[in-house]
């Protein structure tokens, strides 16, 4: 867009801001307006110091748009740390109550969704975001579509990001699991997102590339699903125009199910379809070789949107949704073990002929782990949706600890891996500052995760075992408050796992600083014993 | 479009549907001749940096 468009629509925007927050009904949606007039006044300068009265040099149309993406992956490194830290944050609190400090600002209730708006959003969009773009036009052979449009997804998102986290702060929020966010900042994320989809088709539209490559069906279902599913999960009616509360047009067990439709396929379709396209052009790219079977990937790409979108019931088992419908959605989420295991062996079979490298690249050892706790969690989850597993596991830790195999195991393990590949490519460096400290991140992530679910498995099916005792005259064994004083020492060592995973994660950042910098670090080569290079 | 008639388009005409279109992807992958074009395709990430 010209310079002097861009301008006006950002004054626009900051006089609009302004406006409503003068106007504000309630001071929370007057500072969620100061912050969308601070984010355009930004805009301005930011646009008018670039200015050249000479009119801008046309852009080389030939070469990639790679200088969104280098924001991107330092955005998720940023966005990744933040997420985890909250994460340890909350996981303390829950063991040591008293860390709430009687503040309603750091309450467990407000940092919970900023820790899962962080790490899914925030850590997992950017991961996304920057991802799809590098994928989409170097297997299409072509430069983004739309121009600079990139560059507004970018900022938007982060825009979004930093709406919703104030947000949950200050107590913003339409009680919508992973969906907290209020109207506004809804509509926000819409416009974001069409965007997105346009940049994203566009790109398509335009390869110089007569196939389209399967990561890029998995990163287009992600775009697609995922916009509908925020339009149709996010219809609710605002109270006042100038105000931040609003109520959904659906309600009672409609409004339930909507929900869980959106949560479950939030999961389905960014956790995992997008994920996936990683997958799909990350392992290969890192292995040298092209993936297993792709016809394998054709089966797996149609048979996991078309399952996947029916699995949500299953988060109201025994609720007062129809019984059938219950039973469609455990049937649906065990048939999902299909195309996920048939996903999980194309990931890994990759590597068929070349394990070796397991012993020298670490990158390749990260998304390995991923793909296995992509299918661990795969299993884990189908087998929670059968309603009498579910009857034991639902409300309790076990869940929790299912979630952190998918999100730690599966989402970070594969976006790390991304990242490392993507930098030195990114900022055109002779490889990564170290390999060896990929390697500390890799235990240290691992062992994060598995002291993590481990520990969450012996509280979950201890809970849900304590709430159902029954003595023999028909009274309940336990008191609630017996059941969370019992978990007391597994809260304690499920911080200390994700005290691990962040200190991973700090390792990742410093190794990517110092290539980004463009050191290396004298060490011992990988797959070589320290004492026999000494 | 009340409870008893999704209830049994869900059990009945839908459940076809889909096994319908699995069967057609199927079909479809496994085409003759098909080989080739996949090969090629797995090798799309492979043909540059």
């Amino acid at each position: 867009m010209a310079p002097l468009g861009k301008l006006a629509l950002y004054g626009l925007g900051v006089i609009i801001a302004l406006l409503a927050a003068a106007k504000a009904h309630d001071s929370l949606f007057a500072i969620h307006a100061w912050i969308f007039a601070i984010a355009g006044t930004i805009g301005i300068v930011v646009t008018a110091k670039r200015f050249k009265f000479a009119g801008d040099a046309p852009v080389d149309d030939t070469a990639y748009f790679d200088s969104v993406i280098q924001a991107g992956a330092i955005a998720t490194l940023f966005w990744g740390i933040a997420g985890f830290l909250v994460g340890v944050i909350i996981a303390l609190q829950l063991a040591y109550p008293e860390l709430n400090f009687n503040l309603e600002f750091i309450s467990f209730g407000r940092l919970r969704p900023l820790h899962t708006s962080a790490v899914i959003f925030a850590f997992g969009g950017n991961a996304l975001l920057c991802t799809s773009f590098y994928v989409v036009q170097r297997t299409c052979r072509t430069r983004l579509a739309l121009g600079n449009s990139a560059w507004f997804v970018f900022w938007g998102y982060q825009l979004f990001i930093v709406l919703a986290a104030t947000g949950y702060l200050l107590g913003v929020t339409q009680s919508k699991e992973y969906a907290e966010p209020e109207w506004y900042v809804d509509l926000w994320l819409t416009i974001v997102w069409v965007v997105y989809l346009l940049v994203f088709l566009g790109t398509l539209l335009k390869r110089k590339e007569p196939h389209i490559y399967v990561a890029n069906w998995f990163y287009l279902a992600f775009i697609v699903t995922i916009a509908m599913l925020h339009v149709v999960n996010g219809l609710s009616m605002p109270v006042s125009l100038l105000g931040s509360k609003s109520y959904p047009i659906f309600a009672g067990v409609q409004d339930a199910l909507t929900q869980w439709w959106y949560g479950h396929n939030a999961v389905g379709f960014f956790l995992t379809s997008g994920f996936l396209g990683m997958m799909y052009y990350f392992m290969p790219k890192q292995a040298e070789r092209p993936v297993y079977s792709y016809r394998l990937s054709i089966v797996h790409f149609w048979s996991l949107i078309f399952l996947y979108i029916w699995a949500g019931p299953h988060h109201l088992h025994y609720t007062a949704l129809p019984d059938w419908a219950q039973t469609l959605g455990m049937v649906f989420s065990i048939m999902l073990w299909m195309p996920s295991w048939g996903g999980m062996i194309n990931g890994l079979m990759t590597l068929s002929g070349a394990w070796d490298k397991l012993r020298t690249d670490p990158v390749i050892r990260m998304m390995v782990l991923a793909i296995a706790f992509y299918g661990m969690s795969t299993f884990e989850g189908p087998m929670m949706s059968i309603k009498a597993v579910n009857s034991l596991s639902h409300y309790t830790d076990w869940t929790i600890g299912h979630v952190h195999s998918g999100a730690l195991g599966w989402v970070g393990m594969i976006s790390f891996g991304a990242i490392y590949y993507l930098v030195p490519k990114l900022w055109g460096r002779d490889g990564l500052y170290s390999l060896r400290l990929i390697n500390w991140h890799f235990w240290l992530a691992t062992l994060g995760i598995v002291v993590y679910a481990a520990v969450m498995w012996v509280s979950g099916i201890m809970q849900g075992l304590m709430w159902r005792e029954f003595d023999d005259q028909g009274f309940l064994v336990y008191s609630f408050a017996e059941s969370v004083a019992a978990m007391h020492p597994f809260y304690v060592i499920r911080a200390f796992g994700g005290i691990l995973y962040l200190a991973g994660a700090l390792v990742m950042a410093w190794n990517i600083y110092q290539t980004i910098k463009g050191r290396k670090r004298a060490e011992t080569p990988m797959g070589v014993p320290v004492a026999a290079a000494s | 479009m009340d409870y008893e008639t999704l209830r049994h388009a869900a059990d009945s005409w839908g459940l076809l549907y889909m096994f319908i279109v699995f069967v057609c992807v199927i079909a479809f992958v496994f085409r003759p001749g098909s080989r080739k074009h996949y090969d090629e395709a797995a090798r799309i990430p492979l043909k540059e940096d």
